[in-house]
């Protein structure tokens, strides 16, 4: 738990931070959010002491941090900056290693949680291991900069706008890469960024400060639907409730879906049909093969007419029609739209069909 | 074989200047052999003090004692100057290593003499002196071009500032320290040679009495060793530089 009491920075007469009181929950990730020069980098830094505070207390787990040597303190703190800062000259092996050499940690102890790391972020370990960060993308970079955070496997991370640097489709997977490692591993996390969509979507806390002075602490959902004063409302912009559904995913509002083969016979499609039509809240039935892998769709009203299955197939392109489980709302609702449909398949990675998603549903929430 | 071919041209080089410089240096008749047709009117053609291998090792040592002292204080000062505590002596030393480069050798040893005396000494004093400067630029030049993002890292990791010096800023920096290490030796080998005007020996002794005594061998003879001795050193000093920065 990381809390922060009363804390000041002053830099001569400008005041960077001013009596923050803050306090991160253990497996919390609190996402520090303002415009530029508001003090939320200035906070970060002074949790593992890169600043010092004029006035304040800041305690990590109880303890006071002005009590720990800085060096000592860091090494339990994972740290990511927005430049990355690998160090050139190392491989990203080495890069990863780091903190855990700089705690003594044997070799082997070393290279086997180099190479678990580099898995986790879907770096081939023999791929890239050996590799200099020379070579690397900026993608590939970040993931090594978190991946070395991570290493010594600290409770605590501390992030300073640690995706604003990558392109907006990088930016995205890494973000969803990084959601689903932090519900597996629960670190607690101060994250800095100047983007509303990443705050509200990532965190389990949403602290907002302006000219240094914290404005509202609350949950993503509370931000939105209540937000303290017109500041926040002007901050978060006037698609709040655009934003509320970045936070769901497609998952929240998974149906069962109806689906039948290619093999099924007439008089069970329109037992299928029948079905449909009496239950009266969906039009399709979703179309199959053997391995569950979505074909198409075919419309129920046909089903009167006594169309077979190959003639009234309607197949679909995967890329327009389908989401995926992980999706944010706000991506599926693009698709609604996009696509004029009021119903959506949901696919996973392979394709299979593990549902639908419609679009009553989200409206309604 | 990676290594093999980022050395390939220094090995090449090597191959063809050393022989040359071992066969100058061991056949003293040679000269005279080579020299002979083209100036005929001397009577002789070898500097007859000393052999020529008694001048290299003079040489050698006058070079190497120098060097030695110019790099480790160089880079010393270099470091200190970049610390933290040490930043505001940095405009200092910067101003006082581009004024000493501007000094002629030849009127730092004049200056040292009065100082220290005649002889190997003061010789030395006068190429560490001069030595010191590109060594201290580069160092600085060096330690400054790591990126400020890079030392955010190693901090925020839980460096001390000693180790981020060693483990990080050190080793980045090193081809630009190298740089200045190699002309450092490079322009001392060459201006040992004025070392021979106040009595230091070296391969500056046959040049300087070839002038007195207009013998034209005895200064092709001190100055074409002198400059092969030199080239030799800068190559493998090259190799030193690329063996450790062959990665990346």
């Amino acid at each position: 738990m990381i809390r922060l009491q009363a804390v000041s920075k002053s830099y001569g007469t400008h005041q960077a931070v001013t009596n923050l009181d803050l306090t991160v929950d253990e497996g919390e990730l609190c996402c520090l959010i303002g415009p530029s020069g508001c003090g939320k980098s200035t906070a970060l830094k002074m949790i593992n002491r890169m600043v010092e505070p004029t006035s304040g207390v800041i305690t990590i787990g109880g303890r006071n941090v002005r009590e720990m040597v800085p060096e000592q303190l860091r090494r339990g703190i994972g740290y990511v900056i927005q430049s990355i800062g690998l160090f050139p000259h190392m491989t990203v092996r080495d890069n990863i290693l780091v903190v855990p050499r700089l705690l003594n940690w044997e070799d082997g102890k070393a290279a086997a949680r180099a190479a678990e790391l580099l898995d986790l972020f879907e770096l081939s370990p023999a791929q890239f291991g050996g590799k200099y960060p020379g070579e690397l993308s900026g993608g590939q970079a970040q993931r090594v900069g978190v991946a070395r955070a991570l290493a010594a496997d600290p409770k605590i991370l501390l992030m300073d706008e640690p995706f604003g640097a990558l392109d907006p489709i990088n930016r995205e997977h890494l973000q969803n890469q990084f959601m689903a490692i932090q519900r597996e591993l629960r670190k607690t996390i101060v994250f800095v960024t100047h983007d509303i969509d990443e705050a509200v979507r990532l965190g389990s806390k949403v602290a907002l400060l302006r000219q240094g002075q914290l404005v509202q602490y609350t949950t993503p959902e509370q931000l939105l639907s209540s937000p303290a004063d017109n500041f926040v409302k002007k901050f978060v912009g006037l698609d709040r409730a655009l934003k509320r559904l970045s936070r769901l995913s497609t998952q929240d509002f998974l149906r069962p879906a109806a689906a039948v083969t290619l093999s099924i016979s007439p008089e069970e499609l329109r037992r299928q049909f029948r079905l449909l039509e009496e239950s009266q809240c969906a039009r399709y039935l979703w179309v199959i093969d053997e391995n569950r892998r979505l074909l198409g769709w075919i419309d129920a009203t046909d089903g009167g007419s006594g169309v077979t299955l190959k003639e009234g197939l309607v197949e679909v392109d995967p890329a327009e029609m389908t989401v995926k489980e992980n999706y944010s709302l706000k991506h599926a609702l693009s698709m609604f739209v996009q696509q004029g449909v009021v119903c959506l398949p949901v696919v996973d990675d392979q394709r299979a069909l593990c549902g639908e998603i419609r679009l009553a549903d989200v409206l309604q929430s | 074989m990676q290594l093999m071919r980022n050395l390939s041209t220094q090995i090449v080089l090597l191959a063809v200047t050393a022989p040359v410089f071992i066969l100058l240096a061991s056949w003293g008749e040679i000269w005279e052999l080579l020299l002979s047709p083209v100036l005929p009117d001397l009577q002789q053609y070898i500097y007859p003090r000393f052999g020529l291998w008694q001048l290299i090792w003079q040489h050698v040592v006058m070079v190497f004692i120098s060097s030695t002292l110019s790099v480790l204080v160089g880079v010393g000062l270099g470091m200190l100057a970049t610390r933290g505590f040490g930043r505001d002596f940095l405009p200092a030393l910067n101003g006082l290593v581009s004024i000493g480069q501007t000094f002629p050798p030849v009127a730092v040893l004049a200056l040292a003499v009065p100082v220290l005396g005649f002889g190997a000494g003061p010789t030395i004093a006068a190429l560490f002196l001069y030595g010191l400067l590109p060594i201290v630029r580069n160092t600085i030049g060096g330690l400054e071009s790591v990126g400020p993002e890079v030392r955010e890292a190693a901090t925020g990791m839980g460096m001390s500032e000693m180790q981020t010096l060693w483990r990080v800023e050190m080793p980045l920096s090193f081809p630009v320290i190298m740089a200045g290490v190699k002309t450092s030796v490079i322009i001392n080998i060459g201006t040992a040679t004025i070392g021979a005007t106040i009595g230091a020996g070296g391969l500056g002794a046959p040049i300087v009495t070839g002038l007195a005594s207009d013998n034209t061998a005895y200064i092709l003879q001190g100055s074409i060793i002198a400059a092969l001795f030199a080239i030799i050193v800068d190559t493998l000093l090259e190799m030193v530089e690329r063996l450790f920065a062959s990665r990346r």
